[in-house]
């Protein structure tokens, strides 16, 4: 008898369990695991309008040759290391100072740092290409203030192209990831910082023994999450760039290509080949796997 | 000793001060902008003009705004109904029932949360072109109403769930899909708020999947149709600077008016 009913206990959890599930799972089977998988084939293929065909790894071999591709490849990774280190530390920085219950007016910082937040991507993108035009708000300010002689050609060369990108970015995401330190920060006991001040610990040294060890499994998650959004950078370049989507180049030079712009333009804008798209775009989900990985190692993470 | 604590006290208050500048002043520039000609926004003015009625007025009459809105408006409401109900139940469905193969297939979903949408990009959209749902705005809806993050999200705080109350409902005889909506839905009020906040924010922001989808102008949303204007051959600043100041209004009411509900949802999943 009892077994019985253990035995359509176990039934029950199971058909119900799978209801509930199944809706999302029947969804995210088609919309995501299918085109995961079917992106991987279609990279071993080549497409050109109708026409598919097999061309096993030679996509791959295609690439380092693709000097696109190669400026692709580049231009992200300048702005993974240069951008996501800055954010990140000063969203630590900021997440320490506003930590500090003596500090006044702690919430109306916390929240208007965290306001550039809520605008969405292409909002915040082109209101930065109206401030960093030639004559435009930016330069007006720095000559005013005797910082440069000339106008600083924002978006017209490539070197500032890229600048901009990035202090773009970081105005956007600072804040955001300010909040994720902000309620690690909180999980940490006061006892530990008041025993520390005993010892005599300054506050830098507490800041480096107690509060970043701390944090760690919070960090690697924010720079993962990071690594993840800068291989992905579409909205900013594209919208910084002249001419947008329809322009000829992405930034002065293509110094505004990235990954998933090329991506596109592959599909939508040149003769299209989703075949060798699908390429890049695994060459996109091997670098994240790898940086994932990389960082997880760095922080001595084990899960 | 005193006189090196103020100094750094001093340095610390113009840091945050120095951040709060930085961090508003764009939307202030953007409320002054909508106000302004094409030519005062570009070249900088900080100060209100009188121009805004004007802007807004062309906005409507030559940009089709209120069309845009409605379609935005359209797509994230959808959006965050549909995936509301379809990823909490997922997640319920994952926490509460021992039901064969679960852990196995969170995790493959867990992990599919790494892919960049740009791999996903090529065979999703020859997908929707297979099942005629081009320029359909079923197509951004159908396939953001499963979210990983929201079926992450949800399991989290349905961790947190007494089973006792579960388990008593059963013994009072209640079946398992009433218990979901009448006993758990209403009890998790907060989370679904923050979980809402999330979506309607995705959906709102989005512009690659849209920008692949949506191809006439009838069906454009309000992302769309900032990113077109920015990149015509005379842009009007002014009017986009209106745009801009359109389409961020609503995100920023849902942020002062749920601010803790806000946080929460942008970050929940970290916390324990």
């Amino acid at each position: 008898m009892e077994r019985a009913s253990k035995k359509s206990f176990i039934k029950i959890q199971n058909r119900y369990g799978w209801f509930f599930v199944s809706f999302a799972l029947v969804l995210l089977g088609i919309f995501l695991i299918y085109p995961i998988l079917n992106s991987l084939y279609l990279s071993t293929t080549s497409t050109k309008g109708i026409v598919q065909k097999s061309v096993g790894l030679t996509n791959y071999v295609k690439l380092f040759k693709d000097q696109m591709f190669l400026t692709a490849l580049k231009n992200t990774f300048i702005f993974f290391i240069i951008q996501v280190p800055i954010m990140l530390l000063l969203a630590l920085a900021l997440a320490s100072i506003l930590n500090d219950k003596s500090i006044k007016l702690r919430g109306v910082f916390r929240t208007a740092i965290f306001l550039p937040a809520v605008t969405s991507l292409v909002a915040y993108t082109v209101l930065f290409k109206m401030m960093f035009s030639l004559d435009g708000f930016i330069n007006t300010i720095l000559m005013n203030l005797h910082i440069i002689k000339d106008p600083i050609p924002w978006l017209m060369h490539p070197f500032w192209a890229r600048v901009t990108v990035i202090i773009a970015m970081t105005w956007r995401w600072t804040g955001y990831n300010m909040v994720f330190y902000l309620s690690g920060l909180q999980n940490i006991p006061d006892e530990i910082y008041e025993a520390a001040e005993i010892d005599g610990a300054s506050k830098l040294q507490q800041f480096f023994h107690i509060t970043l060890p701390m944090l760690k499994p919070i960090i690697v998650f924010t720079s993962i999450m990071s690594t993840i959004g800068t291989l992905q950078l579409f909205d900013e370049p594209m919208n910084l760039s002249q001419g947008g989507v329809t322009g000829s180049t992405t930034g002065p030079g293509n110094s505004l290509l990235t990954m998933s712009v090329y991506i596109y333009n592959l599909c939508f804008k040149f003769m299209p080949n989703f075949g060798y798209a699908a390429t890049v775009s695994y060459v996109v989900v091997f670098i994240v796997a790898t940086l994932s990985i990389i960082q997880f190692r760095l922080a001595g993470e084990r899960k | 000793m005193k006189t090196k604590k103020i100094i750094t006290r001093a340095f610390v208050y113009a840091f945050l001060i120095a951040a709060f500048v930085v961090s508003v002043f764009p939307f202030y520039w953007m409320l002054a902008g909508m106000t302004n000609n094409a030519i005062d926004v570009i070249k900088g003015k900080m100060t209100f003009g009188g121009q805004m009625i004007n802007n807004l007025k062309v906005l409507i009459t030559s940009h089709n705004l209120t069309g845009v809105l409605a379609n935005s408006f359209k797509v994230s409401i959808a959006t965050v109904i549909g995936t509301l109900l379809v990823s909490s139940m997922a997640a319920y469905g994952f926490e509460v029932y021992e039901s064969k193969g679960r852990n196995r297939s969170y995790a493959i979903i867990l992990l599919s949360m790494m892919v960049p949408f740009a791999a996903l990009m090529i065979p999703l959209f020859r997908l929707i072109v297979r099942f005629g749902l081009l320029d359909n705005h079923l197509a951004l809806i159908v396939t953001s109403l499963a979210s990983v993050f929201l079926i992450f999200f949800f399991r989290q705080s349905f961790k947190s769930f007494p089973r006792e109350i579960i388990q008593a409902a059963r013994v009072d005889g209640a079946g398992e899909i009433r218990i979901f909506f009448s006993i758990v839905v209403p009890s998790m009020k907060s989370t679904y708020a923050a979980a809402a906040i999330y979506a309607f924010m995705t959906s709102w922001n989005a512009y690659l999947w849209p920008l692949i989808i949506l191809q006439t102008d009838k069906q454009k949303t309000i992302t769309l149709l900032i990113s077109s204007m920015s990149s015509a051959y005379f842009p009007e600043y002014g009017v986009i600077m209106a745009a801009i100041v359109v389409a961020t209004l609503p995100i920023i009411i849902l942020f002062f008016a749920l601010q803790s509900y806000f946080v929460q949802g942008m970050t929940g999943s970290v916390k324990q």
